[in-house]
């Protein structure tokens, strides 16, 4: 069983209507791993995020997560709520959506929906004011604490989270996932809009989530500095497809990801073409 | 505020300052406003002896309308002007003052409840055992009731952002629910319950209204914003329709009359030997009624605050609030927002109905009449104009919105300004929508628009109103 695969995602297809996002995308997210998709705008990673987080539902393929104990969770087939509270995926957004309303520590407060609910007997108790809700209260706050010592925002805790620069809200984002006890963190372009010293700050913050947390890391990302230094393992789609599968080393010097990022000498389109599969 | 008044001004070109630019923004509106009032206000028309229609020329009260608009709008333009000079604002704090406000502001809520639990007691005092009556009764528990409606449906509208047109839909399954209850089925079933009737209806009728929320909940689930306002206005007329047109059940447009009143924990109110006057050995006098109804739906609105309030810091209370915020992040967090959106609905629900069940047992009679979709708007005006998710600023519009036009019924000075004719109740729509309008320029968020966080870890600071969102439903 340990050879088991985090995520295992086999033969994913969406399409809408006659537009074929992702086509027959399979690929392996290991335990303790931060994987990197990449590919050029269009290509359709957000889409295998959504379709990997239940907010739409595949046309076809599978998508099977395995916890610890054995436990398997087919991703298809479940509502996006779930998936987070059961299954354990988290997940940010490209267009960064906070709470903006509600103050940092509320940001972190909201992530902890479900395991509150339990302490407070779904409400009841808690309004009465018996059982362990307050206790669960205050290890809730502790634990929102431990993140935002971790992304460096406990001075901003009691400011609205509207109220915080472009790269706190972008930290934010990922401490308030964290905040769900994921299994697997879903990143849609954490690095999008982070000068370098912020990304650098990023990649210590992705290392330690994997190596102290013992969680997995899936990420979409542009910023290469990003994805050669942290990742493990690179998954590269164009067109919806699949194009390469390997270590950073590897993709990078794959011909055909140069073609996709780079485009390539008129003389070489019709070898390269043969080469894809054109 | 200042500072960003600025910058909205420095985006918009440069600015045009002075005193003859205010006069002609002045000027200008004091144009429309002529245009406007000259087929409303500059002929009146009435019939004299021989039944024939005649023409007043009134071009007196346009000049009046206008010159009103005219000095309003220059006292507005030049007050912005010189804010965005960094006047600042006209009525400033004094320094020294502020600290003593700032241990004034959290002894506000007892102080004011403690008012408010004086209040009968003031009223007796001040206009005596026969005058208070009004008082207790047009003021008092007119306004909390409408209170008690704008706490509950702010769970809906102001918390969970879930725009809610047919509220009162809710307020007439609980009035129907007592009166049905009360009149019916209480009689025909164990009629020694009687005394005991409102006691026994009052949490009935919250359940069936709560239970009615989640009916509506459902099918609109799926719906946002704009769509969702739409269909639940339509539920609060089809409510209306079924009471006027199924007979049978609600006696239509008759309505139900002899609805029983509440009793004093079983002991009636009326001038029997065992009624609430001569147990008590006091002389009979309906007063005590009155007094007690405002007791109750004061408790009862006071137990909707404690109730959001204890909410607001529980994790449902949180998801409400994260679901106006952004309903997707709520998802992606886990949060079941079905069942998040279900719980708002059917608790707001729930309290309108307990409100309704009140209200029937204070009228003793109802009717669809009632439950009209005027009654809807008003709640939900209080909701927005008091700022969505406040229960300060909700209590303080209920106090406008309803006070208001109640007090211009008491303005006979105005008698003496316009003449012995002049009836200031038939103007009080007029002024209602003047305030609204007014509430609108000088607060567009409400009258408190800012925030009080659930939680914090050094130092609670409330929220601006520009960050937080107004929920799409």
């Amino acid at each position: 069983m340990s050879t088991q695969p985090l995520l295992k995602v086999e033969h994913l297809t969406m399409r809408f209507g006659g537009l074929v996002a992702v086509n027959d995308l399979s690929f392996d997210v290991q335990k303790g791993n931060i994987t990197a998709l990449i590919g050029p705008n269009g290509a359709g990673k957000t889409t295998v995020f959504n379709c990997i987080t239940g907010f739409y539902k595949p046309t076809e393929g599978m998508m099977t997560l395995t916890h610890a104990d054995g436990s398997h969770y087919l991703l298809e087939r479940m509502p996006d709520f779930r998936i987070a509270a059961e299954a354990k995926v988290a997940r940010t957004f490209q267009n960064i959506r906070l709470f903006t309303g509600m103050t940092v520590l509320e940001n972190l407060l909201v992530a902890q929906h479900n395991v509150l609910m339990k302490a407070s007997g779904y409400t009841i108790m808690g309004l009465l004011g018996i059982g362990g809700y307050k206790a669960a209260s205050a290890a809730s706050v502790e634990k929102a604490k431990y993140w935002l010592d971790k992304t460096r925002l406990t001075d901003r805790a009691d400011d609205p989270a509207g109220d915080l620069p472009y790269g706190d809200q972008r930290r934010l984002e990922i401490a308030r996932a964290m905040c769900t006890e994921p299994l697997l963190l879903c990143l849609d372009e954490p690095a999008a809009g982070l000068n370098p010293r912020e990304s650098l700050e990023l990649n210590n913050l992705l290392r330690s989530i994997r190596k102290d947390d013992g969680v997995s890391v899936l990420l979409i990302e542009h910023d290469m500095s990003v994805v050669m230094e942290i990742s493990d393992h690179v998954v590269v789609l164009d067109y919806g497809t699949k194009i390469s599968d390997g270590t950073p080393s590897h993709v990078q010097n794959d011909p055909k990801v140069i073609a996709a990022y780079l485009g390539v000498e008129d003389e070489e389109v019709e070898a390269v073409e043969a080469e894809v599969g054109l | 505020m200042a500072k960003v008044d600025k910058r909205i001004v420095e985006q918009s070109g440069p600015l045009k300052t002075g005193p003859m630019a205010a006069l002609k923004e002045a000027a200008f509106a004091g144009l429309i406003t002529f245009g406007l009032s000259i087929p409303i206000i500059a002929y009146g028309t009435r019939q004299d002896i021989n039944n024939r229609l005649v023409l007043d020329a009134r071009w007196d009260a346009v000049a009046w309308a206008v010159a009103i608009v005219f000095i309003g709008r220059l006292l507005v333009t030049l007050n912005a002007q010189r804010r965005a000079a960094g006047g600042g604002k006209l009525m400033r704090v004094p320094q020294s003052l502020q600290p003593v406000l700032g241990r004034l502001m959290p002894a506000l809520a007892p102080l004011a409840i403690g008012f408010l639990f004086a209040f009968p007691v003031i009223s007796i005092v001040f206009s005596g055992w026969q005058g208070s009556t009004k008082w207790i009764d047009n003021f008092g528990v007119q306004i909390l009731i409408y209170v008690m409606l704008g706490w509950g449906l702010n769970i809906v509208v102001g918390l969970a952002g879930l725009l809610d047109l047919g509220y009162v839909a809710f307020y007439a399954v609980g009035a129907y629910s007592y009166a049905l209850f009360a009149t019916k089925v209480i009689p025909a079933t164990y009629p020694v319950l009687g005394v005991w009737a409102f006691w026994i209806c009052l949490p009935v009728a919250g359940i069936l209204a709560a239970f009615w929320g989640i009916l509506l909940g459902f099918p609109v689930l799926r719906l946002r914003g704009d769509y969702l306002a739409i269909v639940t206005l339509a539920f609060g007329e089809m409510i209306r329709l079924v009471l006027i047109n199924w007979t049978d059940f609600s006696q239509g447009y008759a309505g139900i009359s002899g609805i029983p009143r509440p009793s004093f924990f079983g002991i009636p109110f009326n001038a029997n030997d065992n009624g609430f006057a001569a147990t008590f050995g006091l002389e009979f006098t309906p007063i005590y009624r009155t007094i007690f109804l405002y007791y109750l739906i004061l408790v009862l609105a006071l137990l909707t605050a404690f109730v959001t309030i204890r909410l607001r810091r529980m994790p449902v209370g949180r998801a409400w609030e994260a679901l106006r915020e952004d309903e997707i992040a709520c998802r992606s967090l886990g949060i079941n927002t079905t069942t998040t959106k279900l719980t708002a609905f059917s608790l707001g629900a729930g309290f309108g109905g307990v409100a309704g069940a009140f209200f029937a047992a204070k009228q003793g009679f109802i009717s669809p009449e009632s439950f009209t979709f005027m009654e809807s708007a008003v709640i939900l005006a209080i909701v927005v104009l008091g700022g969505m998710g406040s229960l300060w600023g909700v209590a303080i519009a209920a106090v406008v919105m309803i006070g208001g036009p109640e007090l211009m019924r008491e303005m006979e000075f105005t008698k003496a300004i316009f003449g012995k004719d002049f009836d200031p109740t038939q103007y009080r729509m007029l002024i209602f929508g003047l305030a609204m309008v007014v509430i609108m320029i000088w607060k567009p968020r409400g009258l408190i628009s800012t925030r009080e966080p659930t939680a914090f870890l050094k130092q609670s600071k409330a929220v601006s109103g520009s960050h937080v969102k107004e929920g799409h439903g």
